[in-house]
């Protein structure tokens, strides 16, 4: 028990918060280890940004605690803690220059103080800029400012409040990897609100998917991503087709005319109605007709160029005609080529379909 | 191993103290008078009941429904004469592409820098019995009705303005464009465009000027000969008769229209902020030479009016003896020649408004920072604007005799400041302080929310990022409202002019006095410096911003 303390950096207890009739947060408990990267990801509204200011202190807490590292921080007020924080505005000061900023909390000899800033100015790669305002550099910069200024003293954990949302696509998939190679190379203990799934998947040892104020799921990107805990983390995150099905055993059910094979352990009562999810990653287009159990006939109803990949729009009427999304990369569209409104044969491959149950989780 | 909550850190309780000190401070500057004055309208003095009867005993008075129909009636023709005129100015000024704009901005807005006297004064040069252009007013007829009317369009015109120019500086180009696209004339654009987005603006205008006037006493007293209005009503009753309880009732009718018209413009403000929504795109002024050629002609027929009313007591202010002697003197400013408080009364209106500008602007600042920024002062952030709204709502005479019958009062712990300099600044800083307040407020609405979140992770105190971030970046607001509280305190004659003593004599009071006295031109010379003082005070304001802008404010760019 106690070794298992020693490696934690935050511990999250039963943490509630309500603004007026709105309860921001229920019921939150969620422990993060040294060194770890996690994220919080959610729609707007979900409570992640709130969770934050009150590990942050700037958040009064109703109910619940916070431990940091075994200190009781619940009610201590932001000085009393210890984090750096980075904004979603970088809130960089205005009238001070880059070095000033990083320097704004560093205490000590002048020389101390000089060497720690050139130090973090060559951590973040902007050497040379230390006599620039805020307003005089770019967002990618101030951004990576802010990151230097958060960690200049040091902080055994560091909050970071959509710290990419105000960027570019390119600086910001640039900069999610410097983040993150910059976090793993000082260790620091790291909590992250997004709203962005991409960016909660590339960079989070784990992730924590809220809404509605409750904790959905907590897992590693994979985990959230292949076994999403409910229907709400299978929609936020990634795709999904959800088909409307009858059971017809523990791990059968009918879908039209068809039976289907589901995942193991879905807990379907036969003769029951259920709601089944499949990835459109996981759908097969055949380039020929290959009579089997899992395979029908689909009719290409639109197709949508995305970039690397084609995202396609098939109905298929032995199935009851429910539409899927399916996506296809350029090599298989050149090998299956076809215009739309022509029929393929689609292939659900047995042990994809999974289900939350037939019960009041659907 | 788990501690104990920790306890709020002592810079936090001082912030709380503080930010409830300037609570307290404000209070005491406006809800004390303000209660005093009503009491003193509403309990009789003879029995020393709660009751109607003071008041409708005031009412009763002869005289008082005819000063107040007066008054009214001035009001509304100086409305309906400046409106018009503000609206085609400010229209000339946002909406054309005239030459020499800034110009025309500059002059209109001079006679801010003169107190409400002045123009009565110069009216009395221009028009009066021994005025150079008495035949267009001839048998003394600018002594009246139409003395005040003209007195009080050159004071409440740059009000207007200023109003009208903001409403109509916000124009969303896309609603012109969609309209000349659709076909619509230029009678139809102006009324399907221009008059719904500044409507608010209008009325606002509208019952700003129609306030001002009815809170006046300066023009009548002047320029009024036998005309009575209700402000003056309740100068005379106060300072002439002694009638303190008279005064108070009037007082409290003069709350009215005030408060009426706080309200309808709070109202107006806000229907204004909604109107222009994030995307608009700025309108783009073609030049146009027939339309830009008529706004220049009436912008100098205007500005040429307001200018020689100005000119005109400060020539009267150098010229021997009017008409005779028309030789250049400095007679006129051997004050202390005459009845009035000499140059005595000027020296301490300068040490007045700088008072009013530095604890003005510390109250102002510090007020609207402690609850604005420091979360440990949020508490007070309501009561803290209700109090720094309430100024605009009661006209300077009500305040002033309200701090006549609080502080004079004998088991009021304040009430040694009576009489001092120090009650004329705190009067001041109360009338002057909504527009300071707001001007503070923006300014710190403009920073990063996020600052002091940053600055407590980095465990460096509020106070120090106060001084470090907050106050630097706010300097050119801060500035302004210095400037504001120098200029107006300068200014003022109504919210000082029960409150003065003979040691602390004033120099707008004292070109009342001198009027009084029939001293015209020494009151001219003492007007018009006045107007120099604030013109060179705005001057210097401009220089130091100007230097800052340069300096310290180089991150800017």
């Amino acid at each position: 028990m106690q070794t298992e303390l020693d490696h934690r950096e935050l511990d999250i207890r039963q943490l509630g918060k309500s603004f007026g009739a709105f309860t921001a947060l229920k019921n939150i408990d969620l422990s993060v280890n040294k060194g770890e990267f996690v994220c919080l990801l959610g729609p707007s509204g979900c409570g992640k940004t709130t969770l934050l200011r009150m590990i942050a202190g700037l958040e009064r807490c109703e109910q619940g605690q916070i431990l940091q590292a075994g200190r009781d921080i619940t009610r201590a007020s932001p000085a009393q803690r210890d984090y750096g924080i980075v904004f979603q505005s970088y809130a960089l000061f205005p009238n001070l220059n880059i070095r000033d900023n990083i320097a704004y909390g560093l205490k000590g000899r002048q020389e101390d103080r000089q060497r720690r800033v050139d130090e973090l100015l060559e951590l973040i790669g902007l050497p040379g800029l230390d006599r620039k305002y805020p307003a005089q550099i770019s967002g990618g910069q101030q951004q990576r400012v802010a990151l230097a200024r958060a960690l200049a003293t040091s902080p055994s954990l560091l909050l970071l409040d959509e710290p990419l949302s105000a960027l570019d696509a390119q600086v910001r998939e640039h900069l999610r990897f410097e983040i993150k190679s910059l976090q793993q190379r000082l260790n620091v203990t790291t909590i992250m609100v997004t709203h962005d799934q991409e960016e909660a998947l590339t960079m989070a040892d784990r992730i924590v998917v809220m809404n509605h104020g409750v904790i959905e799921q907590i897992g590693t990107p994979e985990q959230i991503y292949h076994q999403p805990a409910s229907r709400f983390v299978a929609n936020f995150v990634g795709h999904c087709n959800w088909l409307s099905a009858t059971a017809s055993g523990t791990r059968s059910v009918t879908l039209g005319q068809a039976d289907l094979l589901t995942a193991p352990e879905q807990n379907l009562r036969a003769g029951e109605p259920c709601e089944l999810y499949i990835r459109p990653e996981d759908i097969e287009l055949l380039p020929s007709w290959d009579p089997e159990s899992h395979t029908a006939l689909g009719k290409l109803l639109h197709r949508e160029l995305i970039g690397s990949i084609y995202r396609l729009r098939v109905a298929v009427a032995q199935w009851g005609g429910v539409e899927l999304q399916i996506v296809a990369t350029h090599r298989e569209m050149a090998n299956l080529r076809i215009d739309d409104g022509q029929l393929i044969p689609v292939r659900i491959p047995p042990g994809r379909l999974r289900s939350f149950g037939s019960g009041a989780r659907v | 191993m788990m501690q104990a909550a920790q306890q709020r850190p002592r810079s936090e309780i001082f912030a709380w103290g503080l930010a409830g000190l300037c609570v307290l401070v404000l209070a005491m500057m406006l809800i004390g008078p303000l209660v005093a004055i009503l009491s003193q309208a509403f309990i009789d003095p003879a029995s020393g009941q709660w009751g109607w009867q003071s008041m409708a005993a005031s009412l009763a008075a002869p005289g008082m429904l005819q000063s107040t129909l007066n008054s009214v009636q001035l009001a509304l023709v100086t409305t309906l004469i400046v409106l018009p005129l503000a609206y085609l100015y400010a229209a000339a000024l946002c909406r054309t592409a005239m030459p020499g704009k800034g110009l025309m901005r500059m002059l209109a807005l001079l006679p801010l820098l003169a107190p409400s006297l002045l123009p009565g004064i110069a009216l009395v040069y221009l028009f009066g019995n021994q005025g150079i252009l008495k035949s267009w007013f001839p048998d003394g007829s600018i002594y009246g009705f139409w003395g005040i009317v003209i007195a009080q369009v050159f004071y409440t015109f740059p009000h207007a303005l200023m109003i009208l120019l903001t409403a109509l500086r916000v124009a969303d180009a896309r609603l012109y464009e969609a309209a000349t696209v659709l076909g619509a004339g230029k009678i139809r654009q102006w009324l399907t465009v221009t008059l719904p987005s500044v409507r608010y603006g209008l009325l606002s205008a509208a019952v700003v000027v129609f306030t001002l006037v009815v809170i006046d006493f300066g023009a009548a007293k002047v320029i009024g000969g036998q005309f009575n209005v209700l402000a003056l009503e309740a100068y005379k009753q106060v300072i002439g008769q002694q009638n303190f309880s008279r005064g108070a009732v009037i007082g409290v009718l003069l709350l009215i229209p005030a408060l009426l018209s706080f309200v309808l413009d709070h109202l107006a403000q806000r229907k204004q902020q909604a109107m222009l929504g994030a995307r608009a795109q700025p309108l783009v002024v073609q030049r146009q030479p027939l339309r830009d050629g008529l706004a220049l002609l009436f912008c100098t027929l205007v500005s040429g009016a307001l200018l020689s009313i100005l000119a005109m007591a400060v020539a009267a202010a150098f010229i021997k003896l009017w008409p005779y002697q028309m030789q250049f003197s400095l007679n006129h400013f051997n004050f202390d020649d005459v009845d009035g408080g000499g140059w005595g009364a000027f020296y301490n209106s300068l040490l007045m408004s700088l008072g009013t500008a530095v604890f003005g602007t510390l109250l102002v600042f510090v007020g609207a920072w402690l609850t604005e920024k420091v979360a440990a002062a949020q508490p007070w952030r309501q009561a803290l604007h209700l109090l720094a709204m309430l100024p605009m709502a009661v006209p300077g005479l009500v305040l002033g005799l309200g701090y006549v019958f609080f502080f004079n009062h004998p088991s009021n712990p304040l009430h040694g400041v009576y009489g001092t300099q120090a009650i004329l600044v705190l009067c001041s800083i109360a009338h002057f302080y909504t527009t300071a307040h707001l001007t503070a407020v923006t300014a710190l609405k403009q920073l990063d929310r996020e600052f002091e979140a940053v600055a407590a992770s980095l465990k460096v105190p509020f106070w120090l990022t106060a001084w470090r971030v907050t106050l630097p970046v706010c300097l050119p607001a801060v500035l302004d409202i210095a400037r504001y509280f120098f200029v107006g305190t300068m200014t003022t004659v109504s919210a000082v002019v029960f409150i003065y003593t003979p040691d602390t004599m004033l120099a707008s009071v004292s070109v009342l006095n001198m009027d009084d006295a029939g001293d015209t031109a020494a009151a001219a010379a003492m007007a018009s410096l006045i107007v120099a003082s604030s013109a060179l005070a705005c001057a210097i304001f401009a220089v130091l911003s100007w230097l800052l802008q340069r300096k310290s404010q180089r991150w800017r760019d």
